[in-house]
């Protein structure tokens, strides 16, 4: 079987700025898989090029086995790679139950459909009601998305995301900025994503890294340093001094 | 599901909610209809105010859903205008044939000109959609053999709509023409916004970026959203050069974008009928206004620009229709706090 | 075909004093300023006034001009421009053309709608002969006159503090604020001094491009061709693109009168979406 996501000798360069040199990575199928590495290791940069919002300047990623290099960002989502953001991008002006909504006609491939109401087939709502309950926005459906909390809209990033039935799932910090006591909804909600959807969650926090990932790679000045178990990376004494050290400090 | 689950229900209550038919809705066309028949005497602006709308909405469909600025949106007003006024010069007389055709030669030429404003910040987009009504413009006014140039499109001669109504003098047929022609293509954009589609224009104007991210082809929906704005406005062209049958090159003057443009300002974008409330208001004033110093009328429009913007659009908006703001939401208004 | 080039670049030379003020705004607070053109308007009519009413020379007219314009420019940054700066694109789009419309009714009402002209003295009139080709002796002058305003604009830019500090802040605002530079005060300077050359820009166009109240709406897709196509990290990307401008329309209009503006229109079309940041702008 293909390995769900794998990407070959990923190359980027801005003029003469390497901000991804040459990452070679797999995620096998239902992967928990983290990438850690300090600020400015170049990791949002390495989803921007999987997710298609930047062109690699060398180097292939493969989808289950699909060489989807070239392909525009909505046709990976499609074929099932989707993403969420370390910094809400969501649809200020619309309310929960129309970002669903629309996330799901779109992946139902009814979202040209300019005729027919959102909604008005049956598939639509029972797959609505079923995101909105696992990620805990059922009582927050109909507000404006701009006026929820900041833990339920950091849910509604995964949600998004998750209604795009992905194979592959890229989570770029999900907690990151949530205030402690609406902290474990969302690693609850991270912990629950199905066992057949592979992860590769991007990371500062050491404790939702390890007690969420099988394997851990770790990205130093835009290059692969380390990839392996989460023991193995646990004990390298160069992953300490280059990152756990590196954040001691801080 | 055989027992729907509550929450489904809830949801799809919800989800049905959003197209629904408001009564001040119903109310706001019944009187626009009962305008045809118990104001004799002012159907030449009531006409006016209609084709207005039109533009207006057409705009509202690119600015107010889709966010994308145009400030060359007369080019296919002036497009529609002179393809019908054309048509009829040359022997079509049916007017509903030339809304068809004015409809069909402007969403061409949107097609082929959405491609050069995909991309790009919004000041590009302000220079191109300029730039084409000016091409346009210069073509229209160096094709004088056709256009007539300067001196305007003349001899339009219309026949009866459907074959039935003839125009009549007063405008009393012009104005339900208008009227009718708004009112189906309202239907039809109102059923476009509440679609899955609508929903991912809305989806692209809040955040392109993400829109991407949940599989919407950014692209391919504004190409397509800026056709069928391209066309409504033809056919409000067309309306134009059909019910006066007159077309100068006026209609494809920057100032005709820029009133379009405040008109929906006015009236509020996103929600369709700011279009309309828009150009029903600006008419209005401008009928008070320019009959105190009819030569100086742009001075007021500048005017109510500045403030606007100064004071703050929403809030301005939100101030002068506080009275009516339950029923605006009633609507479909969105709420918006600053 | 040598005196149309001449002509091309005195012309080219006008727009390029009467953008280059757009191209900072448009640069620095990343402004869209359509009623830069009003303020050139400005400046030729406080020429208009000036010669014809008051009898003021033309050559003392020219920094009255100048300075009238920039003071008004002054005035509107501190009052109403001021309020814009990082607001909506489309919020700037319709107070400029707010300004621009009130501007040209007001105008209208206070000189009439129809064309002003003025009286150049007597040694700016005719033409010479030089080397066989007919030089115009006031767009030899506008030559010269333009050509010490680039010079001295450069010289500021490259070689004063001030010129330092705006390049810095238009390079990387945030940054410039960091460092202690005061942008709002160079802001203000140069939005004044960019209404200024408009202002001037105005003064000296009035006998080539000619004035009425609809200057502002008739030239400013010419403002904004000459700093979207030059870009506005430079001068010399604005410079070189008025002068283009120029010369591709003065020729134009000679040789293929026929298309009128057309191309000048495309051609601009065509610029904005290949090179969106500017037909000479860095590679970003």
């Amino acid at each position: 079987m293909a390995p769900a996501l794998r990407t070959i000798g990923l190359h980027k360069n801005f003029g003469g700025l390497v901000a991804t040199a040459d990452v070679s990575l797999t995620l096998e199928p239902g992967a928990r898989h983290a990438l850690i590495g300090p600020n400015g290791a170049g990791k949002t940069t390495f989803v921007n090029l999987l997710t298609g919002v930047l062109t690699p300047s060398a180097g292939r990623i493969l989808l289950e086995g699909a060489d989807i290099t070239g392909e525009s960002a909505h046709r990976r989502v499609r074929r099932g790679l989707a993403r969420t953001f370390q910094i809400n991008q969501l649809f200020r002006d619309l309310t929960p139950l129309e970002t669903i909504g629309l996330a799901v006609s779109e992946r139902q491939g009814t979202g040209r459909d300019w005729w027919r109401r959102v909604g008005t087939k049956g598939a639509v709502i029972g797959e609505i009601v079923a995101i909105a309950e696992r990620f805990g926005l059922g009582d927050a459906l109909e507000e404006r998305t701009a006026t929820l909390p900041y833990g339920k809209q950091r849910l509604l990033e995964i949600a998004i995301a998750f209604a795009c039935r992905p194979r592959v799932l890229l989570l770029d910090e999900p907690a990151a900025g949530v205030p402690e006591a609406e902290r474990h909804e969302i690693l609850a909600a991270v912990a629950a994503l199905p066992r057949d959807v592979a992860v590769l969650l991007i990371e500062h926090d050491m404790d939702l890294v390890f007690s969420f990932a099988d394997r851990i790679s770790v990205l130093v000045n835009g290059a692969l340093f380390r990839d392996g178990t989460v023991e193995e990376i646990a004990r390298d004494p160069a992953v300490r001094a280059v990152y756990l050290g590196e954040e001691a400090d801080a | 599901m055989t027992i729907p689950h509550p929450p489904a229900t809830r949801v799809t209550a919800a989800l049905a909610r959003r197209g629904r038919w408001r009564l001040p809705e119903v109310a706001f066309w019944a009187l626009a209809l009962a305008a045809l028949f118990l104001l004799p005497g002012r159907y030449l602006i009531l006409n006016e105010i209609a084709i207005l709308a039109l533009f207006a909405l057409s705009l509202d469909l690119l600015l107010g859903y889709s966010g994308i600025v145009s400030l060359g949106h007369a080019a296919f007003f002036g497009l529609g205008a002179y393809t019908a006024g054309l048509l009829a010069r040359h022997g079509v007389a049916e007017p509903v044939v030339g809304l068809f055709a004015a409809a069909g030669a402007a969403a061409l030429v949107g097609f082929a000109t959405s491609f050069l404003v995909l991309r790009g910040s919004d000041l590009t987009r302000i220079m191109v959609t300029i730039g084409v009504a000016l091409v346009l413009g210069e073509i229209a006014n160096r094709m004088a053999w056709l256009t007539g140039g300067a001196d305007g499109l003349q001899g339009i001669v219309m026949g009866p709509v459907l074959g039935t109504f003839e125009f009549d003098l007063w405008g009393q047929t012009a104005y339900g023409y208008s009227l009718a022609v708004l009112f189906v293509l309202f239907l039809l954009a109102r059923r476009i916004v509440h679609s899955p589609f609508g929903l991912s224009l809305c989806a692209i104007r809040d955040n392109p970026l993400r829109a991407a991210a949940v599989g919407i082809p950014v692209g391919g929906r504004l190409v397509a959203v800026y056709t069928l704005a391209a066309a409504y406005a033809g056919v409000a062209g067309a309306l134009l050069a059909q019910t006066t049958q007159f077309v100068s090159l006026d209609v494809l003057e920057f100032h005709r974008s820029a009133d379009v443009l405040l008109v929906l300002i006015i009236g509020g974008t996103g929600y369709l009928y700011g279009g309309i409330i828009g150009a029903v208001l600006f008419r209005l004033v401008q009928d008070e206004l320019a009959n105190l110093t009819p030569q100086y009328w742009y001075f007021w429009v500048g005017l109510i620009l500045v403030v606007l913007v100064l004071v703050g659009r929403e809030r301005v908006v939100a101030t002068l229709a506080a009275p009516f703001a339950g029923l605006l939401r009633r609507f479909g208004r969105p709420v918006r706090e600053a | 075909m040598l005196t149309l080039l001449f002509d091309g670049i005195a012309y080219g030379m006008v727009l390029f004093i009467l953008s280059a003020g757009l191209s900072v705004t448009l640069g620095l607070m990343n402004f869209i300023n359509l009623a830069h053109g009003a303020f050139a308007m400005a400046g030729g009519y406080v020429t208009v006034v000036a010669m014809n009413r008051y009898g003021v020379p033309f050559l003392a007219a020219l920094p009255l001009a100048f300075l009238i314009t920039a003071a008004v420019g002054l005035l509107l940054e501190r009052t109403l421009y001021v309020r814009f700066y990082g607001r909506s694109h489309l919020d700037q789009v319709l107070f400029s053309i707010g300004l621009v419309f009130m501007a040209i009714a007001a105008v209208d009402y206070a000189m009439g709608s129809s064309q002003q002209l003025i009286t150049l003295p007597a040694w700016l009139q005719g033409r010479v002969d030089v080397f066989g080709v007919a030089v115009g002796l006031y767009r030899s002058f506008i030559i010269a006159v333009c050509g010490v305003v680039v010079v001295v604009l450069q010289l500021i830019l490259t070689r004063t503090r001030f010129g330092s500090r705006l390049r810095a802040a238009v390079d990387d605002q945030r940054v410039a604020r960091g460092l202690g530079i005061n942008v709002n005060l160079i802001f203000a300077a140069t939005f004044a001094a960019g209404s200024g050359l408009a202002g001037l820009g105005g003064a000296l166009g009035t006998e080539i491009l000619g004035l009425d109240p609809t200057f502002p709406l008739k030239f400013m897709i010419y403002f904004l061709i000459v700093v979207t196509v030059g870009g506005t990290a430079t001068i010399t990307g604005p410079f070189l693109a008025a002068l283009l401008l120029g010369i591709a329309d003065v020729a134009g209009k000679y040789y293929v009168p026929e298309f009128g503006a057309f191309v000048i229109y495309t051609l601009m079309i065509v610029v904005l979406v290949l090179r969106p940041h500017g037909l000479f702008a860095r590679a970003r």
